[in-house]
């Protein structure tokens, strides 16, 4: 293993982080609403089978992935309808999306298996693209520029702006949220909804940038390490940002070092599996030991609403 | 599930577990080769049969032995997505519970669960595909995959420009260890510093990751690839590349990457799962152990890229029919491991099932 590996490295690790990202940062903001929503999965797995039916039938990958988004969104407004208005445990309720997800989608996706779907590729010049350094830069798929810009929007969103001061609230304090005019509930419609939204995108990941076809569980858990990734990350954008690639660097890093044998295979490749759940209890592990008060769990999450008059 | 339901559950195993002992106790001389009219089967898949690899053949093996026995003699159960370890004994539990007559578990992972289910149902036969020891009731069977790689290697030892060709596998069990070892040592007789790199995605099925390996081998100079896994997701990586190619496995998997499929390992269960169930029907079931190949039509190498030299050809299908006329062995000495150890001298081979029970080395030249 050399150092021009270093840059396929990059490209390899990017693309496997974003399916990740875009989940999780959809996921992160449900949670800062105080909706804990586990179908994760099950809703990637709805944006992916909904993505390649829309492109298989239609050829538009922006089309499809606006139909990924809308699809998942749908099913994160049924566990929303479940958990929200007839106050369902969303632990339990989260796990039955993810279900409905996987099954779903093997249905639903029954026609579609067997057929090669096209890569959603960079948009910029082959020249830029193509580029032995400068791909570095232009050489990604339009999402991995998406999941960038959403990081920022969302850290925007939260910090600097009205509607995401209430979103905190509502999350923070639900009462207190409900007594001064805000509508709990609404506001947590629609973070569910966006939650789904984003789910569905990082499925449309899968056959657009990582392996261009539709199978049955075509994720296979990737939800869950979005799931981790966001109490992994604290609640914080930006350090959601860093945890994904940082995933996708521990998952890229294995393979990579397989690949080159002898002295680099330095971990038996079951360990190099488990490491990125081990960060994970690692950094819950860290989080835990801080002073009581400063972990940034909203204080509401998980709970139901039922508003009082 | 709440306490009370747990316990009556168990109750009621042990029940059944109890009475199915009783039961048989008498049954046990009169019933071995009791003539039936209609058969129940079985078949338990780690994925689902439209994976277009490995469950697609069993699944198709399975349909091949329907049309032949025929449906008013046969019905099947088909159970999909059941992960190996201990969650696949409840699965056997039930399904002979339900009254099969010959339960088919379709992975090497299957293997602790149905030996501990077998004895518990004796009238019940199960078979154990790629599995290692047998029972009264419980047979195994499998097909030497690591002849048909053997072919492949031939091509990849005669295509390759960088000589360095790749194995993604699943996990290191000694089916994959003979298929890698095939491979490569065939690799090798065309260029004799062909080289291997073996790599481990740690799971059966999961495209994205099989991807990433892909991409993570080509990047370091692999321009042939081979995978031990169930799906196309490293050829598609092949195709986009544009490597010199990769082959199919369990299926023809052309329809994903017409440019970088160069041939397919193609499993045909359907001649086996006729054998077996046809044998409950006469009565004539019998703890056995089967292994075929080529030969028996088990293994098939599908069509070959128009793109392979004639040349490649001429020497793919020499192998073939040698494996099958016996003139050409899989693992023909000289063979040495990467530690110097000889397991072959030239002029030896290493019999099929010496290297299954003795298979965790790589041959010389191979990395992992």
């Amino acid at each position: 293993m050399s150092f021009d590996l270093i840059i396929p490295i990059i490209i390899t690790l990017v693309g496997a982080s974003t399916p990740i990202l875009i989940a999780a940062l959809g996921e992160l903001v449900a949670e800062k609403s105080g909706v804990l929503n586990l179908g994760v999965e099950g809703m990637m797995l709805i944006g992916a089978v909904v993505a390649v039916a829309v492109m298989l039938t239609t050829g538009n990958h922006y089309l499809a992935i606006i139909c990924a988004a809308g699809a998942s969104a749908c099913s994160a407004l049924i566990f929303g309808f479940l958990t929200l208005s007839l106050s369902a445990n969303q632990v339990a309720t989260g796990l039955a999306l993810t279900i409905l997800g996987t099954g779903f989608s093997a249905l639903f996706g029954q026609p579609y298996t067997g057929q090669a779907v096209p890569l959603l590729r960079s948009p910029f010049a082959p020249e830029l693209a193509q580029h032995e350094v400068l791909r570095i830069f232009f050489g990604y798929s339009p999402l991995v520029y998406f999941s960038l810009i959403m990081v920022v929007a969302v850290w925007w969103f939260l910090q600097r702006t009205r509607w995401g001061l209430i979103l905190r609230a509502v999350g923070e304090s639900d009462h207190s949220a409900h007594s001064i005019g805000y509508s709990v509930l609404g506001v947590r419609y629609l973070a569910v909804a966006f939650g789904g939204a984003m789910a569905g995108i990082a499925g449309s990941c899968f056959p657009f940038i990582l392996t261009p076809q539709w199978v049955e569980r075509l994720t296979s858990g990737r939800g869950w390490i979005a799931l981790a990734l966001v109490v992994f990350a604290a609640w914080k954008p930006f350090r959601l940002l860093a945890g994904a690639y940082l995933f996708g660097l521990i998952a890229t890093m294995e393979l990579y070092a397989k690949a080159a044998g002898g002295n680099f295979r330095i971990l038996p490749s079951e360990l190099w599996a488990a490491l990125p759940y081990l960060a994970t209890i690692l950094v819950l592990v860290l989080i835990s030991m801080r002073r009581q008060g400063s972990t940034s769990a909203p204080a509401c999450l998980g709970r139901p609403f039922v508003p009082s008059n | 599930m709440t306490v009370k339901n747990a316990r009556a559950m168990i109750s009621r195993r042990t029940a059944l577990k109890i009475g199915g002992a009783a039961a048989a106790l008498p049954l046990i001389g009169s019933r071995a080769f009791a003539q039936q009219d209609t058969v129940k089967a079985a078949f338990v898949l780690i994925g689902t049969p439209d994976d277009n690899g490995w469950n697609y053949g069993h699944d198709q093996g399975r349909i091949d032995m329907l049309a032949a026995l025929g449906e008013d003699r046969v019905e099947t159960t088909v159970v999909t997505n059941v992960p190996e370890g201990p969650d696949s004994e409840r699965v056997f539990r039930e399904l002979a519970q339900q009254g099969n007559d010959i339960i088919f578990g379709t992975s090497f992972g299957y293997g602790d669960s149905m030996l501990k289910v077998a004895p518990m149902f004796p009238d019940t036969k199960f078979e154990w595909c790629t599995g290692y020891a047998t029972a009264p009731n419980l047979s195994i069977y499998n097909a030497r995959f690591h002849e048909g790689r053997a072919v492949l290697g031939t091509i990849a030892g005669m295509m390759s420009e960088t000589g360095i060709g790749a194995y993604i596998g699943s996990f290191p069990i000694p089916e994959v260890f003979m298929g890698a070892n095939a491979f490569h040592i065939a690799a090798r007789k065309k260029n004799p510093d062909f080289v291997t790199k073996v790599v481990y995605v740690d799971s059966w099925f999961d495209p994205a990751k099989e991807a990433d390996a892909a991409r993570a081998l080509i990047d370091q100079g692999v321009d042939v690839i081979t995978q031990h896994t169930d799906g196309p997701a490293a050829l598609q990586v092949a195709e986009e590349r544009g490597i010199i190619g990769g082959f199919g496995q369990g299926a023809d998997m052309s329809a994903f990457a017409p440019e970088a499929h160069l041939t397919s390992i193609i499993d045909k269960w359907g001649p086996y799962y006729i054998h077996a169930v046809e044998s409950v029907l006469d009565g004539t079931w019998e703890e056995s152990s089967s292994w075929e190949g080529l030969a028996a039509g088990e293994v098939v190498i599908g069509p070959y890229n128009p793109k392979i030299p004639e040349d490649v050809v001429a020497e793919a299908e020499r192998v073939r029919l040698g494996i099958i006329d016996g003139s050409i062995h899989p693992f023909a000495g000289p063979i040495v491991d990467t530690n110097g150890n000889v397991w072959a001298e030239e002029g030896d081979i290493i019999d099929d099932g010496e290297f299954w029970a003795d298979s965790a080395w790589y041959a010389e030249g191979m990395e992992a």
